[in-house]
């Protein structure tokens, strides 16, 4: 590890050799106390009910050479009644430089792709920490080197390489949201024989003409979800493939609606599929001048795998409805549904935040599984999980 | 030399047109010169604190960074992001401001690290719960209002302005520009759809920069409606960034959020 250190002091000394001396940099820790509340009875064996919960993130950012050379960290740390769920993670730790139009990363980095709310398919450089949230937008930090070049007329080009590869947490026998079966993420074996060292890559363009923006992206390398298949004496058997995916995302903005869609084509020697999300989302904005906006999403899920889909999104309709009331505390208020057009399964969602002052924030989140399908591989085992989370975050 | 000829025969044009001009030719004329008088800044950088006030006097601060872009055959390019509150430190916006058509604007989260392309359709509804709505701040492209001289008064012409967008949530607004201050905007009053007095932005603390653009360091917007005001105090003005269209991307929106 001190090997390490030093040989990345060495790194940061030759690169800001000669460089404009003015260092900039800024500390910042945030504090979040959550509860989390099961009130349905479990399902399984050794399952509690109350989560209550603590979280640390400290952040420290350095920048010289007017911020064209900078050095980002995030750290992660969280304690829970769930002993998979007491975790730790670097969310970020690279030196990114910039110059003209490209621009380099080296490190532990975070990258979104994208441009649906119900579901992020294209969404493929990080592994989701899987523990951390329902919805899957936390994400573990990634190793990569990323080179982006922006070119005038053209579009963005983005080049991944990405050395290797970081398995998903499963809960714990504590836990809610999880299968009969408690899965160790060490459980779960790769395709590959040089296994996380699998060399990865992945490339995207994107690009913007008028009011309609583009991405088109290819990933090669183990896949971030693991492939659930039927084995021959009929057991379930789960692994990390090596895949490779082709993305594409457009979203058209013609006024107040924004038409979205994103769409994947997966290939693996396990297992070829095609999903999409697309969808459109209008906004009533500053109504009669009260700065009342409110919009509404509706989105269609599709994805070939049918059953074994891990999200449960085969043939879905997602409808919801977004509140800003603008105000000093920017309070907003998400609130949705996704119905499975073929099954009788339906998930109900409500997300709330408010700053309370100038440094808390008071977060709100329920779920609900309404009528869920016994023919729902996944989804089937949360029925009696939907719960009510209550967080308050302080910022230093 | 050739130039000199140019604007001194523009000159003479302008001066034996005044005699014929209309209000409205004259407004726009107005307009003009003041947008003339600031043309040529090349790109700027600076901080911004914002103090919100309700009518019982609490208080809450934004701080802002801003980079602006001028453009000259369009409208100008603009990246904003936000210091505090702490919650959405890094929440960010990248706007390339069309003279006609609607602007072309991205936010960035930082949290989840996402770009989002969002309507701009949205002029009129508050920035971040101030008396400021989104279109207060755009940049004042000569095209997206017609105008109309009122008077002169004390050295101030008054020039009422319509918005063009049927979206802006103005009537109209009336204009006092300086004349011999490079025609530096000095207030401006704001009447809603019905026609009513909303609010009065006033610039103060005024400087000049590189001995042509005029800054207020100081800007009050007071809501006459609510009773609210919303103060942006700023500092840090550096006209010498030599920024380029290349700050002005989606990575450099990143960039900045962090």
């Amino acid at each position: 590890m001190k090997k390490y250190v030093s040989i990345f002091a060495v790194f940061l000394c030759v690169v800001s050799y000669g460089q404009e001396k003015k260092v900039n940099d800024d500390f910042e820790l945030e504090l979040e106390a959550e509860y989390r509340y099961f009130p349905n009875e479990a399902a399984f064996e050794g399952q509690k009910d109350h989560f209550p919960s603590l979280a640390i993130s400290p952040e420290y950012s350095l920048s010289w050479n007017k911020g064209y050379d900078v050095l980002n960290f995030k750290g992660f740390f969280r304690l829970d009644v769930d002993d998979e769920r007491t975790h730790w993670d670097i969310r970020e730790l690279y030196y990114q430089k910039s110059k003209k139009n490209w621009e380099i990363s080296l490190g532990l980095k975070k990258v979104y792709w994208g441009v649906t709310e119900s579901n992020h398919l294209v969404d493929i450089i990080n592994q989701t920490d899987a523990v951390e949230s329902f919805d899957g937008e936390k994400k573990l930090g990634q190793p990569m080197a990323q080179f982006s070049l922006s070119t005038k007329n053209i579009g963005t080009f983005d080049f991944f390489y990405l050395p290797f590869h970081r398995k998903r947490t499963f809960p714990g026998t504590k836990a809610r949201l999880r299968f009969p079966i408690v899965i160790d993420q060490d459980d779960l074996n790769y395709e590959s024989s040089a296994e996380e060292w699998h060399q990865d890559f992945a490339i995207r363009w994107k690009h913007y003409i008028g009011s309609v923006d583009i991405g088109l992206s290819h990933f090669y390398g183990t896949g971030r979800e693991p492939l659930f298949i039927l084995n021959y004496d009929f057991n379930i058997e789960a692994f990390y493939p090596i895949i490779n995916q082709t993305g594409l995302d457009i979203q058209v903005t013609n006024n107040a609606f924004l038409w979205k869609l994103e769409s994947i084509y997966r290939t693996s020697d396990a297992q070829d599929f095609f999903a999409l999300v697309g969808g459109v989302e209008y906004t009533f904005s500053n109504i009669k001048s009260s700065g009342l906006d409110v919009g509404f999403l509706l989105e269609y899920l599709y994805d070939d795998r049918d059953e074994l889909a891990l999200t449960g999104l085969q043939n879905d309709v997602f409808f919801g409805s977004r509140i800003a009331f603008n105000d000093v505390q920017s309070t907003e208020i998400l609130i949705g549904g996704i119905a499975d057009l073929e099954k009788s399964s339906k998930i109900f969602s409500l997300e709330a935040s408010r700053r309370l002052g100038e440094s808390w924030k008071l977060e709100v989140e329920g779920r609900f599984f309404s009528n869920i399908d016994n023919r729902e591989f996944i989804l089937s085992n949360f029925q009696e999980d939907s719960f009510f989370r209550l967080s308050v975050l302080k910022y230093f | 030399m050739m130039k000199r000829i140019i604007v001194f025969a523009l000159l003479v044009g302008s001066v034996s047109m005044v005699i014929a001009q209309s209000p409205e030719e004259k407004g726009l004329e107005i307009a003009k010169a003041a947008n003339k008088a600031d043309e040529g800044f090349g790109s700027l950088e600076v901080n911004l604190k914002m103090i919100l006030k309700n009518k019982n006097g609490q208080v809450s601060e934004r701080e802002i960074t801003n980079k602006i872009l001028e453009q000259i055959e369009d409208g100008d390019k603009s990246l904003v992001a936000f210091n505090t509150p702490r919650d959405v430190k890094g929440t960010a916006t990248l706007t390339f401001t069309h003279k006609v058509g609607s602007d072309d604007q991205w936010l960035y989260l930082p949290s989840i690290k996402r770009v989002k392309r969002i309507s701009s359709s949205n002029k009129s509804g508050p920035f971040m719960g101030s008396e400021f709505a989104f279109e207060d701040l755009s940049s004042d492209e000569v095209e997206k209002y017609v105008y109309k001289f009122v008077e002169e008064k004390e050295g101030l012409l008054i020039v009422e302005q319509d918005p063009v967008d049927p979206k802006s949530g103005y009537a109209r607004r009336l204009v006092s520009y300086n004349k011999n201050k490079g025609y530096r905007v000095e207030k401006i009053e704001f009447y809603d759809r019905k026609n009513e007095l909303l609010k009065t932005l006033v610039h103060k603390d005024y400087k000049q920069y590189k001995n042509k653009h005029w800054r207020s360091g100081t800007m009050v917007m007071t809501n006459h409606q609510s009773g609210k005001e919303t103060t942006l105090l700023f500092s840090d003005y550096n006209f010498g960034v030599e920024l380029a269209d290349e700050d002005f991307t989606e990575n450099a929106l990143k960039r900045i959020g962090g």
